[in-house]
C-alpha cells in the first residue's frame, strides 16, 4: 500500500470519528429537548393545580354561627298546635331580628344593627322557619341553632381574622365595626367552621354562602345522559355501516371526508345550529338538558365515529374470515366477532367524547344554558345549567366567595374529568383481549 | 430463468391448453371457463377444472399464480373483496354456486373452508367448536350439542388434548391444536367440501405430519381442496394435483403422475425447483 492511500484512510477514519462524536451531541441534545418540553408541561400542570387548590380549598368549609335561639310562644305568636298555614303567616324576619338583637343588647342605631344581621345569612329567617314547620313543638322552647354566616362574614374569619394581617392585606369588604363584631362572636364561642354541604346541596344562588353546585351537576348528568343514549348508538351503527356493509365508493368517501371535517368544527358552530334548527325550528324550550344533549350530541358523534371505526378497523380480518368462512352471515360476524373485538376501543372513545362534552362551554351557552338558575332540574325538560358554564357565571362574580367557588368548581369538573378518562383506561385495560 | 420468462409472456399472449386429465366422471365440483378479475387486472384465465368426490386435490404453483384465489372462489370467499369479479361456470353437484339466488350462508354450510393462519375465535374451545352448530341450528339441545363437539374434536384427534379444559380459551392452544381445531370446528358443521388454504405454512414439521395424517383421514368422507407450498405435502396427501402458473392451469392429473412424469415444461421445471 502507497504512503499516500494510507494518509487517505487514516483522515478518512479521523473524519468518521469526529463525525461521531457530533452525532453523539446531536442525540443528547434531542434527549433534552424532549425533557425541557416535558418538565415545562408538568410545571404548567403543577402551576395550574395549586393556584386551583389553594384558591378552592376555602370553599370546601363553611362559617356557622349558633346561635342561642328562644322560640318563645309569645314572640313567635304561635303555639306547638299551630297550623303549618299559621307558621307559614308568622313574620320570622323580625322575630330573627329581635333574638340577634337580645344577644347584643349594646348594639345600637340603624346603620349598626343592620350590620349585626347582616353577619347572618339573609336566608336565616327562612331557616327558622322550615325548623318550626318540620317539627312545630320546637315553639315554647329554647335550641342553640347553627347559622351559616354571611359570605362576607365567612371570608373574613376563613382568610384574614387572627392572622395578624395589616389592614391592606386583609381579604373581604367588612368595614371595621363589622369586623369588630365578628371579634365578639367568635369570643363568644359562636363561631364554627364545618365542612360545607351547602356546596353540594344547594344549587345556585346570588348569596354566595348559599351557592352550590348541585344544580350545575344534576345539569351536567341530565346533559351528559341524553348525549350518551344519544350518540353511542347512533355512532356504533355508523361506523359498523361505514366499515363492514358500505361500498367503498365516491358516496361514502364523502361522507367519511365530512365526518372527519365535522369533529374539526368549533364547538360554538354546534350550538348556533342547535339554535337555529331544535330551538327556532322545532320550537323546543330554551336552557334545558334535552337540547343541550342534542347539541353535544351533534359534537361528539364524530369523535365516537372515527374511534369506533378505528377499533372496528383493529379487528384482524382472519377472524371475519373465520366467521364468514363457518357460513356465518354478514351480520352474525359482526354481533358475534367484531363488535365483542371492538367494544373497549368504541368504549374508551365514547367515555373519551362523554369527557370533552362534559367540559363544553360555548355551545350551551347559545341555547341558553346560561341562564341563573336557582332550582335543581329533576328532568331532562327543566331548565338547567351545566358544571362549565356554572364556573362560568361563578368567575364573572365580583363576590370573594364566588372567586373561591369558582375553584372549588373547577376542582369538581376536574375530578369527574379525571374520574372518566380514568375509567376509560381501566375499562380497555380491562375488556381487551389478546388473540 | 430466462427461458422460463420467455414461455410464461408466450402463454399469456394466447389461448391455452391444460394438460393431462382437468375433467373426471362424476365430480363433486366442476369449474368451467372460469375467469377472475381484481378490478381491471386478471388473475385467473379460463379455467377449467373437475373436483373428484371424496379425493384430495392439491394446487400447487409459485406465488401469485392464483390457486388461492381460485381456491376462494369455491365457497365465495371472494365476494368480501369489492373488486374481485368472477366469471364462468362452477358448480357444486347441480348448484350453481354463483346464481344470483344462491345464499351464500347455505353454500359456505355446505363448502367449509380452513385458513392459512389458524384462527380460533377469541372464545372458548367448546364455542369456537359449537359456533357452527349454533348459527346453523345444528343441534336442539345442550346434550346433542355437546355430542357434536366431542365427535367433532374426536375426529381431529383434539378430544384428549383438551377434554379437560373445554371452557379455556382457543387461543391459549399450540399453533397445530389452534389449526387442527379449526378444522373441527369445519368439521362440526358436516359440509361436503372443505377448502383448505395452506393449512400448516404456520406449523412445525410435527404439527404438519399430525394435520396431514388428519387431511388423509377425513378425505375417506369429505372431499378436500389443498393449497399448498410444499409439494412434499402435495405428494403425500392428496390423489390428484393441479398446478397452476400466472393464473393459469397448466396441468392436471394423478398426483403419482405430476410428480414423476409432468407433460408440461412448465410443470417440470416447477417441481424441479427451477421457478418457484
Amino acid at each position: 500500500m502507497t504512503d499516500s492511500a494510507t494518509n487517505a484512510m487514516n483522515e478518512r477514519k479521523q473524519k468518521r470519528v469526529a463525525r461521531l462524536a457530533k452525532r453523539h451531541r446531536a442525540e443528547s441534545r434531542f434527549k433534552w429537548y424532549g425533557r425541557i418540553s416535558i418538565g415545562f408541561g408538568i410545571a404548567c400542570v403543577l402551576l395550574l393545580f395549586t393556584d386551583i387548590i389553594s384558591k378552592g380549598t376555602g370553599a370546601f368549609t363553611q362559617t356557622y354561627i349558633n346561635l342561642e335561639i328562644e322560640f318563645s310562644e309569645d314572640k313567635l305568636k304561635l303555639t306547638p298546635l299551630s297550623s303549618e298555614k299559621e307558621i307559614k303567616a308568622a313574620s320570622f324576619g323580625s322575630f330573627f331580628k329581635k333574638t340577634v338583637r337580645e344577644q347584643f343588647p349594646d348594639v345600637k342605631g340603624r346603620k349598626e344593627k343592620r350590620a349585626l344581621y347582616a353577619m347572618f345569612t339573609s336566608d336565616a329567617p327562612l331557616i327558622l322557619r322550615n325548623l318550626v314547620l318540620e317539627d312545630p313543638s320546637i315553639i315554647g322552647s329554647t335550641r342553640t341553632i347553627s347559622l351559616i354566616a354571611d359570605d362576607d362574614f365567612d371570608t373574613y374569619y376563613k382568610h384574614s381574622y387572627g392572622k395578624g394581617l395589616s389592614s391592606e392585606d386583609e381579604i373581604g369588604r367588612l368595614n371595621d365595626f363589622q369586623k369588630s363584631l365578628v371579634g365578639r362572636f367568635v369570643d363568644a364561642g359562636m363561631v364554627e367552621k364545618r365542612f360545607n354541604t351547602i356546596f353540594f346541596t344547594n344549587a345556585d344562588s346570588r348569596e354566595p354562602e348559599l351557592a352550590g353546585i348541585r344544580g350545575a351537576i344534576m345539569g351536567s348528568l341530565l346533559t351528559l345522559m341524553v348525549t350518551l343514549v344519544l350518540s353511542f348508538p347512533i355512532a356504533v351503527a355508523t361506523a359498523i355501516y361505514l366499515e363492514e356493509f358500505a361500498p367503498k365508493n365516491k358516496i361514502t368517501d364523502f361522507i367519511e371526508v365530512n365526518i372527519n371535517n365535522l369533529a374539526a368544527v368549533p364547538s360554538v358552530i354546534f350550538g348556533l345550529l342547535g339554535l337555529a334548527v331544535f330551538i327556532n325550528f322545532f320550537g323546543m324550550p330554551r336552557s334545558v338538558p334535552l337540547v343541550g344533549g342534542f347539541v353535544l350530541t351533534l359534537m361528539t358523534l364524530p369523535t365516537i365515529i372515527i374511534s369506533s371505526r378505528a377499533a372496528i378497523k383493529a379487528v384482524p380480518p382472519s377472524i371475519r374470515d373465520a366467521a364468514l368462512g363457518m357460513g356465518a352471515s354478514k351480520v352474525q360476524t359482526v354481533l358475534h366477532h367484531v363488535l365483542p373485538l371492538a367494544m373497549p376501543g368504541m368504549l374508551t372513545g365514547t367515555i373519551i367524547g362523554m369527557a370533552q362534552a362534559l367540559g363544553e362551554t360555548a355551545p350551551l351557552l347559545m341555547i341558553g344554558m346560561v341562564a341563573f338558575i336557582v332550582d335543581t332540574p329533576a328532568s331532562v325538560t327543566d331548565a338547567a345549567t351545566v358544571l362549565p358554564v356554572q364556573i362560568y357565571l361563578w368567575s364573572d362574580s365580583p363576590e370573594r366567595a364566588f372567586v373561591e367557588k369558582t375553584s372549588a368548581a373547577i376542582m369538581v369538573l376536574l375530578t369527574f374529568l379525571i374520574f372518566m378518562n380514568s375509567l376509560a383506561v381501566w375499562l380497555r385495560k380491562k375488556l381487551e383481549r389478546r388473540w | 430463468m430466462n427461458t422460463a420468462h420467455n414461455t410464461m409472456s408466450d402463454i399469456a399472449k394466447e389461448t391455452y391448453q391444460t394438460v393431462g386429465q382437468p375433467l373426471i366422471e362424476d365430480p363433486k365440483m366442476h369449474v368451467r371457463n372460469t375467469n377472475v378479475y381484481y378490478g381491471e387486472k386478471q388473475a385467473i384465465f379460463d379455467v377449467n377444472l373437475d373436483i373428484g368426490k371424496n379425493q384430495v386435490i392439491s394446487m400447487i404453483g409459485p406465488s401469485g399464480c392464483g390457486k388461492s384465489t381460485f381456491l376462494r372462489c369455491l365457497n365465495r370467499m371472494n365476494d368480501t373483496i369489492d373488486i374481485c369479479r368472477v366469471q364462468g361456470t362452477l358448480m357444486l353437484d347441480d348448484l350453481n354456486i354463483y346464481d344470483k339466488k344462491i345464499d351464500v350462508v347455505e353454500l359456505r354450510a355446505r363448502v367449509g373452508m380452513v385458513f392459512q393462519k389458524p384462527n380460533p375465535f377469541p372464545k372458548s374451545i367448546y364455542e369456537n367448536v359449537a359456533y357452527g352448530a349454533r348459527i346453523h341450528g345444528l343441534t336442539d339441545n345442550k346434550v346433542e350439542l355437546d355430542e357434536l363437539v366431542e365427535q367433532s374434536l374426536k375426529r381431529c384427534g383434539l378430544w384428549k388434548e383438551v377434554k379437560d379444559r373445554l371452557d379455556e380459551p382457543a387461543t391459549g392452544l399450540s399453533g397445530g391444536q389452534q389449526q387442527r381445531l379449526c378444522i373441527a370446528r369445519a368439521i362440526a358443521v358436516n359440509p361436503e367440501v372443505i377448502l383448505m388454504d395452506e393449512p400448516c405454512s404456520a406449523l412445525d414439521p410435527i404439527a404438519t405430519a399430525t394435520v396431514e395424517e388428519l387431511i388423509h383421514e377425513l378425505s375417506e368422507n369429505f372431499t378436500i381442496c389443498i393449497v399448498t407450498h410444499s409439494m412434499q405435502q402435495a405428494a403425500r396427501v392428496s390423489q390428484r394435483t393441479a398446478y397452476f402458473h400466472l393464473g393459469k392451469l397448466i396441468e392436471v392429473n394423478d398426483t403419482s403422475t405430476v410428480f414423476t412424469n409432468p407433460e408440461h415444461k412448465l410443470t417440470e421445471e416447477y417441481i424441479t425447483g427451477r421457478i418457484g
